[in-house]
């Protein structure tokens, strides 16, 4: 049954509010609901990434830059310049979203190995930069956020948090369905598909590469702001490469071109390291472990490769 | 009224000349043919028709417009539809959504439209749903619609190229090799839906190795050899042209072929 809800356009999405309006009541202090939280805005980090990666096939290594970006770009100006928050956030989304259409334009013209290792480049320059930049970012001691205000009105605790991140989510989702399931969804998979194919049936791959590229790094960013304005503090770690990789062994866990499974491969590896604190200097092996065993066991990733077993288990 | 017409149109890679110096016009709402032996420049000339490849040198004329160097989705977008010899079918997509992708260009959804879910996009989905079950019937693929494009056969792909090709609504469609691997029945329904194609009005370039259907279904063949024109004309004056003969037999033989016919 959840099979075939999850398959249907909106089937998919009433679950997953489902999901969002229950949830609380297994949340029973607040250190389960900053875990939700933080499922929640990776969910939405990878979702976009799920939209670049999965469904058109391009490859980031960098997508832990853009998040960064975001979340300095609202904590500077809120904190360092006195912006309001909601504008700070929205100037800093466009600024990602501009600086990904400038990137994007030359280095998507890369693919495969050269794609990656160009993103994993830009991904290392947002880093140092903002490690290095300690006048403004605070350095690698990280610095104090102003926290969201609505109508003078502070938004502040995790349960208030828990809505706004959860709503977040159901809407990034939602544009994220949409897309899909459109005739720019169906350009990007046939990118995915075939390169030459869809430039000869009247794609401009570059334009829908550059596009999704962007798309991608808004996601990240409005994550990334909303993480620096519901923590009140950010540091350079989660703007490293090895976020970077958390992000993709998400996507690529959950399943390639899934937006649910984006949301589940989220929901998994944010919990795992939750549940293996005692293991914490073995976070990377565990997901380098989880990237390898998917790969070979699961190539299409697990709500893809749960989907097709329901699929074929039904009479 | 020549369609498409080049000029002087060469590609080298890397100091081989694949195609050289060609000079010549398809008119419209014929089959045209390219022949030639293996690495002739058969599939080289189809990839400057279509924009995949820029030529070294020389330029393309398509419906009074001037392509030479523009894009693979700029000559789709002025008319001109192909299919591959080596598929370059989207398998990670079903037969429908294949031919659905075609119709991207000729439909109007500005990506605001798309990501908010606009109303009007469900009824124009709808439609263009239906067109494309309709292009996939015409092929000859009604029964494979839902399925899968990576649990078809191989002949099956073939026409799903071809009906992928037909929902970008081309004036001039040109087919790679359309019948190589298939049986006979398959080639023969092949040949049966290059005739449809030309009665309705488009124009079609084929390149083949099966004679007998080239022979069949040409208005006019190009011979290519060593990348250059080799000979141009009917199905007859082709087949009685010795330097083809040549070309296909060696010179040994060409005198004894053209004297037994095919």
């Amino acid at each position: 049954m959840f099979g075939r809800l999850a398959a249907s356009r909106f089937g998919g999405l009433a679950v997953l509010a489902a999901i969002v309006l229950v949830l609380p009541l297994a949340l029973v202090n607040n250190y389960y609901y900053e875990v939700a939280i933080l499922v929640g805005l990776n969910a939405i980090v990878c979702v976009g990434l799920n939209l670049l990666i999965g469904y058109a096939g391009q490859i980031s290594l960098g997508h832990a830059g853009f998040f960064g970006l975001g979340a300095y770009g609202s904590a500077i100006l809120t904190a360092r310049y006195g912006w309001p928050p909601f504008a700070a956030m929205a100037a800093a989304t466009l600024g990602v979203a501009l600086l990904a259409w400038i990137v994007g334009r030359p280095i998507l013209r890369l693919r495969g190995h050269y794609l990656a290792m160009a993103t994993l480049g830009m991904g290392i320059i947002i880093s140092i930069v903002i490690v290095t930049e300690d006048r403004l970012t605070g350095g690698p001691d990280g610095m104090a956020v102003p926290p969201l205000t609505l109508f003078g009105l502070a938004l502040a605790g995790e349960r208030l948090w828990y809505w706004i991140v959860g709503a977040g989510l159901l809407v990034a989702v939602w544009l994220a369905l949409n897309l899909v399931d459109s005739p720019h969804g169906r350009a990007l998979r046939a990118l995915h598909g075939s390169e030459i194919g869809a430039e000869v049936t009247g794609i401009d791959s570059a334009r829908h590469k550059v596009r999704v590229f962007v798309i991608s790094a808004i996601y990240a960013a409005l994550a990334g702001s909303l993480t620096a304005h519901y923590a009140g503090f950010i540091t350079p770690g989660k703007v490293t490469f090895f976020h970077s990789i958390e992000l993709v062994t998400m996507v690529v866990f959950g399943g390639m071109a899934s937006t649910f499974g984006a949301v589940v491969g989220a929901a998994v590896l944010t919990m795992l390291p939750q549940a293996l604190t005692l293991f914490k200097e073995y976070e990377m092996v565990v997901f380098g472990a989880v990237m390898m065993l998917t790969m070979i066991f699961m190539p299409k990733g697990l709500v893809p490769t749960l989907a097709s077993r329901f699929a074929a288990g039904r009479p | 009224m020549s369609l498409l017409s080049v000029e002087q149109l060469s590609k080298e890679f890397g100091g081989v000349r694949a195609v050289a110096d060609l000079q010549f016009s398809i008119p419209a709402g014929k089959v045209f043919s390219i022949i030639g032996p293996n690495g002739a420049g058969k599939t080289t000339l189809l990839n400057l028709l279509t924009g995949v490849y820029t030529p070294s040198l020389g330029r393309i004329h398509f419906a009074d417009r001037d392509l030479t160097g523009q894009p693979p989705h700029v000559f789709a977008a002025s008319g001109i539809g192909r299919t591959f010899q080596n598929l370059q079918v989207f398998f990670n997509m079903t037969a429908l959504e294949n031919v659905m992708v075609g119709r991207y260009l000729r439909e109007s959804c500005s990506l605001t439209a798309a990501l908010l879910r606009f109303p009007g996009l469900g009824r124009s989905e709808a439609a263009t749903r239906a067109e494309c079950e309709e292009l996939l019937r015409f092929v000859g693929l009604g029964q494979y619609v839902q399925a899968e494009s990576d649990a078809m056969p191989y002949g099956a792909l073939k026409r799903l190229e071809i009906a992928r090709a037909l929902a970008t609504k081309p004036r001039l469609l040109l087919l790679d090799e359309p019948a190589a691997g298939l049986n006979p029945t398959e080639t023969l329904e092949v040949d049966h839906l290059i005739s449809r194609l030309a009665a309705s009005g488009i124009t079609v370039v084929l390149v083949e190795h099966n004679m007998r259907l080239v022979m069949g279904v040409s208005d006019h063949i190009l011979v290519l050899d060593y990348g250059r024109q080799l000979a141009e004309g009917t199905a007859d004056e082709v087949r009685r042209n010795p330097r083809v003969i040549e070309a296909y037999l060696g010179s040994d033989t060409a005198a004894a072929a053209a004297q037994g016919g095919d």
